[in-house]
């Protein structure tokens, strides 16, 4: 590997220690852009789901519209968000939101659809009321494949937190830029291995969510 | 249960939206409390959808149906659904449950307290003959076999009156299905439900059905009487077609062996002499004497080896095979044609009660 102009090693510690509180901030910073552009998506997601549900027809444009917009590349979307609500947070949650919409709707759709007729047969004929029989079947019965859901889309989030960047954002993304700007490795490389990190933490949480609330299909296993 | 009718379908109709050939076209059928009906035809005679409007899983399209008197369409769904008990062929336990809270589903649902529950639950495992280790186990742990025994609990919990039985053991192993047929038949009898099975099976329907309806494509029923009547006298070309062959050996299966007349064989006890018992194999025109000491069945010698020697020192081979007086005449038929004389020996608790020959068996059901 070449390093471009750099006699200091590839790490500087000391600037990382100098810079605790910042990565701490952007950590932080991070994490709220990822939760609350996953959390309104799943919001939306679960409108959007039931509605898809009910009304079998809505399924095919509501894919279509949202995997349009799960096609618009990122930094394309922040840069039309502009002249419509500026350059801010505001901008940077709608278009990471809508990124997740096409992921949760279809595993939420796709889960529900995937409890067995013979369930849902038996549940009828034990005399569960419908919505009885949504709440404590369908839902249960779909959490492993809505969670799985979820967790791609966090997953894919934290990736497209970084690019937020431009927007003054960024979580961890703000070192990558700021590095690559100064070609200083030790920002870059800070800002890459922690939104590594934070992805996998994330990606091994929701697994383990997924194994708790869902003992039954593990044990079969 | 002196006639008194639990289950009745009048003028049932039922069109498929989409179709226009009625899949049930005008079908009435009386089930009498505490009988097992069994429903029996080629694919397309309407058997499942005929039991599905029972509980309202499919709504008939006309005609009435009635529960205990009172009209199945004047309540709401799920609460005639919680008072009939259901079991379907892919079982449907439900995967996130327990076995324990699959089985208490339907008390749970009527709100019983825990505390019952977990007694009926309790019981009910052991009525199934499922392990109490299982209660805490989810569905997919478990063999298809313990799935069906659990399914059938999970119908029985709430001791509803009527039962609704969709090809229940059609999914498991031929092996497993034959003991679960014998314990359901054990089970009716002692819970006495009024039950409606479906089955393609025509051995299970001659078995547990107490009457069987054979259908025909569109619900048309060709005959509704007792399996024995069905197979003695089919009611036309089509029930008879349908019954297929040995409908003889299907017949022998349902009589019981005090159907024929047990005769008591050249069987003599060991006390005589070996003069009379040459007597006794002559006057049977047999080559072989069966030996008994003081009633109790000790087995068979050639009659070659009767002789001068007293009986009681000659050494008699067993019979290979003994029925009790309960077993069936097939079985009767199975023993005549394995064994060496050629005769079906009937023993209660090692005493000998008589032996059946194939003229016995064959007067058995003519009769």
């Amino acid at each position: 590997m070449s390093v471009v102009g750099q006699a200091s090693p590839l790490i500087d510690w000391d600037w990382i220690a100098r810079n605790v509180g910042e990565i701490t901030d952007r950590t932080w910073q991070h994490l709220s852009l990822t939760a609350v552009s996953v959390g309104i998506g799943l919001v939306i997601s679960v409108g959007m789901a039931i509605v898809a549900l009910r009304w079998r027809w809505a399924y095919t444009p509501i894919t279509w519209v949202t995997g349009l917009l799960y096609t618009i590349p990122s930094l394309a979307l922040f840069a039309l968000l502009v002249p419509v609500v500026g350059l801010n947070a505001t901008n940077a949650v709608i278009a990471l939101t809508s990124y997740t919409l096409l992921i949760i709707i279809r595993n939420l759709v796709a889960g529900i659809d995937g409890v067995p007729d013979a369930v849902l047969e038996a549940a009828d004929g034990m005399g569960y009321t419908r919505r009885a029989r949504f709440w404590k079947m369908e839902v249960p019965l779909a959490l492993p494949v809505i969670i799985a859901g979820l967790r791609i889309a966090t997953v894919t989030t934290v990736g497209l937190v970084t690019v937020t960047a431009v927007l003054g954002l960024g979580g961890y993304g703000y070192f990558i830029l700021r590095g690559l700007n100064t070609f200083f490795w030790t920002q870059i490389l800070v800002g890459v291995i922690l939104s590594v990190v934070l992805a996998t933490v994330l990606d091994i949480a929701f697994l383990f969510l997924q194994r708790l609330l869902s003992p039954w299909a593990r044990r079969a296993g | 249960m002196a006639g008194e009718v639990m289950i009745r379908l009048e003028n049932v109709r039922k069109v498929f939206p989409g179709t226009t050939r009625a899949a049930v076209t005008d079908l009435s059928l009386d089930v009498l409390r505490g009988e097992c009906v069994t429903l029996i035809g080629p694919s397309g005679c309407g058997k499942t959808t005929t039991l599905k409007m029972i509980n309202r899983i499919i709504e008939p399209t006309s005609g009435r149906i009635e529960i205990d008197g009172r009209d199945a369409m004047a309540t709401p769904a799920h609460e005639l659904r919680r008072s009939i008990g259901y079991v379907i062929q892919q079982i449907g336990l439900f995967p996130h449950r327990t076995i324990a809270q699959n089985i208490g589903t339907v008390p749970a649902l009527l709100g019983w307290d825990q505390k019952k529950i977990d007694e009926r639950v309790a019981e009910l495992v052991e009525v199934v003959g499922l392990d109490a280790e299982m209660m805490t186990r989810y569905p997919l742990e478990l063999s298809g076999g313990q799935q069906q025994r659990a399914g059938v609990a999970r119908a029985l919990a709430a001791d509803p009156p009527v039962l609704l039985m969709d090809e229940p053991f059609g999914a498991v192993d031929p092996i497993v299905r034959k003991r679960l047929q014998s314990e359901f038949h054990e089970l009716q009898a002692r819970l006495g439900r009024t039950v409606v099975f479906v089955t393609h099976d025509l051995d299970e329907a001659i078995l547990l059905g107490d009457r069987m309806v054979v259908l025909n494509i569109g619900g048309i029923i060709e005959q509704y009487d007792t399996p024995e009547k069905v197979l003695a006298e089919p009611a036309n070309d089509f029930v008879e077609r349908f019954l297929g062959g040995e409908r003889g050996l299907k017949r022998l299966a349902l009589l019981p062996i005090s159907k024929a007349h047990l005769e008591p064989g050249p069987f003599v006890d060991i006390s005589v002499t070996p003069d009379e018992a040459r007597r006794v194999m002559t006057q049977h025109g047999v080559d072989w004497l069966g030996l008994l000491d003081s009633g109790r069945l000790l087995g068979w010698v050639d009659g070659t080896v009767v002789d001068r020697t007293p009986l009681r020192d000659l050494k008699p081979r067993p019979f290979l095979v003994t029925l009790r007086s309960d077993s069936y005449l097939r079985t009767a038929l199975d023993a005549v044609v394995t064994s060496h004389a050629r005769v079906a020996v009937v023993v209660e608790d090692g005493i000998y009660r008589g032996m059946l020959d194939l003229d016995a068996i064959a007067e058995g059901i003519t009769e």
